[in-house]
């Protein structure tokens, strides 16, 4: 983590870019939300940032995070514009592991498993 | 419905390089590396993550009575604070997010929702500053992760027998503690394999469903 300025600032202040709201419409949305393309031709009714949102999302899927980071966006107002879009049927999100089995020993050995398989 | 409209889109592949995760099945999970500033998380983000490191801004809107000596930020209501974030694909459709966690307690709100499905934590420490940590330790506790310590061995930094970096963390015995150069790839990885192992060590089989 490192501390930054006020470098590069969006044009659009991040609070007009959803329309003045700070509350997603859903609240399942999580950094590691998976987002896909549900492959929609994009049209013009859909506003700037959830155009970009589409556009970086038709070659393939990314976390709600990587969303952000790419858009210069922050976490807060990302989850805002893609609650929407799933609402509006334009994009795909899928819950990264339900909180109940994030100790669930089966994923832990997994990531183990992977994780050994990088030394090999 | 929505399948039927989806169709292969040809630019995928090479083109795009690793940007993207590598298929829409793939599971996503996330560690936390965790530790005072400059003490090396983003350098062992880099290491292991397929990307460059990623960041997003955080907006802090409660200032600290003690703000960060490197953050240069005094007197300020507001605080932008870059989270650095890093993934590496792993065999068996596992996405493994590395988030770089601040460890001030003045972060703790920014915290919650970063910790939240982590499972577990790696909590870096320096030799010439193990006490900048023990606040780290601290954080990570209350947001019921497990954690291993890895000791970032910088060149300059003094040699401390395992024994004694134990003694002077207070750590519990069964606490991993791993040396790292967080620069190399290989250690970085064995730093997460004991944190991992350690995690599934205290995971037992609770579910009593079949």
């Amino acid at each position: 983590m490192t501390p930054r300025q006020s470098s590069g600032r969006r044009l659009v202040p991040a609070y007009l870019a959803t329309g003045g709201r700070a509350q997603p419409s859903r609240n399942t949305l999580d950094r590691l939300t998976l987002l896909h393309s549900v492959g929609m031709p994009i049209t013009s009714e859909v506003r700037p940032e959830e155009h970009r949102i589409l556009e970086l999302l038709q070659p393939g899927a990314l976390s709600l995070a990587e969303v952000a980071a790419h858009l210069h966006l922050p976490v807060s107002v990302v989850k805002v514009l893609v609650a929407d879009l799933v609402d509006a049927g334009r994009l795909h999100a899928r819950a990264p592991i339900p909180e109940a089995e994030q100790f669930d020993r089966h994923i832990l050995e997994r990531v183990l498993d992977g994780l050994r398989s990088l030394k090999s | 419905m929505d399948s039927a409209l989806s169709s292969p889109s040809p630019g995928t592949g090479a083109s795009t390089g690793n940007m993207y995760l590598s298929g829409e099945n793939q599971t996503l999970v996330k560690l936390l590396i965790a530790g005072p500033f400059g003490v090396g998380k983003t350098t062992l983000i880099r290491a292991l993550s397929e990307t460059p490191p990623l960041h997003t801004e955080e907006v802090m809107t409660q200032t600290g009575a003690s703000v960060d000596d490197l953050a240069g930020v005094r007197e300020k209501t507001t605080t932008t604070v870059a989270i650095d974030f890093g993934r590496l694909t792993l065999p068996g459709d596992l996405a493994l997010y590395l988030f770089g966690t601040p460890g001030q307690k003045r972060f703790r709100p920014l915290w919650q929702d970063i910790a939240r499905g982590a499972l577990g934590a790696l909590v870096l420490a320096d030799t010439r500053r193990l006490a900048d940590s023990f606040e780290v330790m601290d954080i990570v506790e209350e947001a019921g992760l497990r954690y291993a310590v890895a000791v970032n061995t910088f060149p300059d930094a003094p040699e401390y027998d395992a024994e004694k970096l134990r003694e002077a963390l207070d750590l519990h015995p069964e606490t991993p503690l791993v040396l790292c150069d967080a620069r190399d790839r290989e250690q970085s990885v064995d730093a997460l394999i004991a944190l991992v192992g350690h995690v599934l060590a205290h995971t037992h089989e609770e579910n009593p469903n079949p």
